[in-house]
């Protein structure tokens, strides 16, 4: 045998199928009682967060224009200082009082989903530059085979965006626009996602 | 500005041929929901590498026990009991501890308890049909549940799942997170299905496959099946030192 071959090998995915909600967010399928209080991930904020409170809204679009409404959106992000909330984090202390990670169904009636949040801070690239404010976002649901991962920068950064490793560094720089939320009122961000055709976000592997 | 840390290493690069690819047309959903550009490759950055920690808090005692979680006090849900256990480890082989394990599926007649469902075989009043629990210090999950039945799908006319429970994994990475399905040893529907077929290759698809463990069942109690799960693997890094 090959060194190669031996190697023990990631377990392949499987579509997480039109149900997922049963598992990861099970409140908003009348499961309630299983798990007494809150889904996971339900809210990554508190009264003692720090930083600009936000809201983020938005769709996944299929092929054919058509909302989602059997998805599963989780996003993940620095806190306002650009700590992240693991034992990993060695640059810092981060925000207790901000969990980082959100998750939500999207709706079964109108596929929005929603997140209470703050602005991230600035997080370091590889090579030390820094990367403009961005909320990480994970997809997965009915007909998405492995989960996706795109992320969400802000309109109101155009001079970090503009400088971003990940922005510049796009083959085409057309498709940029479908990383970057749309301003929805007084502190709050509409973040649509298409899966696939015209305007498919970018998808990004790592 | 914090400056950027030097110890925590990267992800070895993902083995797409492994996976599914988006565009699987045997799987009708996936024809309007798989991108047609390729993923844009970037290097895992701390907001990949990073990802987020549960504790103990979060998960109650019974959440990993379905065939309590969602029963009426004297009741119980119909089915085959068993116990689903096994060992979520990385590619390198180093089990993963305190990672969050979620499971959900079909009751015994493969319906499930979700607005959203069709098929007309029965609820199951004493079951809800999702779990959860970390793993322990090596990484060993174990469940209690009764056995999923196989259902009917609307893709071809004549589509039928074979029995499944549904994983969702988290790692220490949010690069690392991954969603599958286990399957049963012995199920003739496995090799029928395409959802399982969207992965090419018969070995990869055997990893999906969960074998009975005599040995783990409880007598006159509960089957055992044995599933391990390997998440992607990290070079080697400073990682013990900065837990
Ligand atoms: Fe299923």
């Amino acid at each position: 045998m090959t060194g190669h071959s031996s190697h023990i090998m990631e377990t392949p995915s499987q579509t997480a199928g039109p149900y997922v909600q049963i598992g990861c967010t099970p409140s908003r399928v009348g499961l309630a009682g299983i798990n007494p209080g809150k889904d996971l991930g339900a809210s990554l904020v508190s009264r003692k967060t720090m930083g600009r409170r936000i809201s983020i809204t938005g769709q996944i679009f299929d092929g054919t224009g058509k909302a989602v409404r059997d998805g599963l959106v989780e996003i993940w992000q620095a806190d306002h200082n650009g700590l992240f909330n693991t034992p990993l984090e060695t640059r810092g202390k981060p925000d207790p009082h901000f969990t980082g990670w959100g998750r939500q169904g999207t709706d079964l009636k109108t596929g929005l989903y929603r997140f209470e949040t703050i602005v991230p801070g600035r997080v370091s690239w590889h090579d030390g530059r820094m990367q403009a404010p961005h909320v990480t976002f994970w997809i997965a649901g009915r007909g998405i085979n492995l989960g996706l991962c795109t992320r969400m920068y802000f309109p109101d950064h155009q001079e970090d965006n503009a400088a971003d490793p990940v922005l510049t560094g796009l083959e085409h720089p057309t498709r940029i626009p479908t990383l970057i939320a749309a301003p929805d009122g007084d502190d709050a961000y509409r973040f649509d996602i298409v899966l696939r055709g015209r305007n498919e976000t970018v998808f990004f592997e790592h | 500005m914090p400056e950027h840390p030097k110890r925590i290493g990267g992800l070895f690069p993902r083995n797409r041929d492994r996976h599914p690819p988006p565009f699987t047309p045997g799987y009708r959903s996936s024809v309007v929901r798989a991108p047609q550009f390729s993923l844009v490759s970037i290097g895992a950055s701390l907001s990949e590498l990073t990802g987020p920690v549960f504790g103990h808090d979060s998960i109650g005692t019974d959440d990993n026990d379905l065939t309590r979680n969602h029963a009426a006090k004297d009741g119980s849900p119909i089915g085959e009991r068993m116990i689903v256990y096994g060992r979520i480890r990385d590619e390198t082989g180093r089990g993963i501890p305190s990672t969050l394990v979620e499971i959900w599926q079909a009751n015994a007649g493969g319906r499930y308890h979700h607005p959203g469902e069709t098929y007309h075989a029965p609820l199951d009043p004493n079951f809800g049909g999702c779990g959860r629990t970390l793993t322990d210090d090596e990484g060993w999950y174990e469940f209690r549940t009764i056995k999923p039945g196989p259902y009917p799908w609307p893709n071809g006319v004549n589509d039928w799942r074979p029995a499944h429970i549904h994983f969702s994994l988290f790692g220490q990475s949010f690069a690392q997170r991954l969603i599958t399905q286990m399957y049963f040893e012995g199920d003739p529907l496995i090799r029928h299905c395409p959802i399982v077929n969207t992965i090419a290759d018969q070995a990869t698809i055997d990893d999906l496959v969960a074998r009975l463990d005599l040995r783990a069942s409880l007598p006159m109690d509960l089957l055992a099946y044995r599933f391990d799960l390997t998440l992607r693997g990290r070079r080697q890094t400073y990682f013990e030192n900065t837990r």
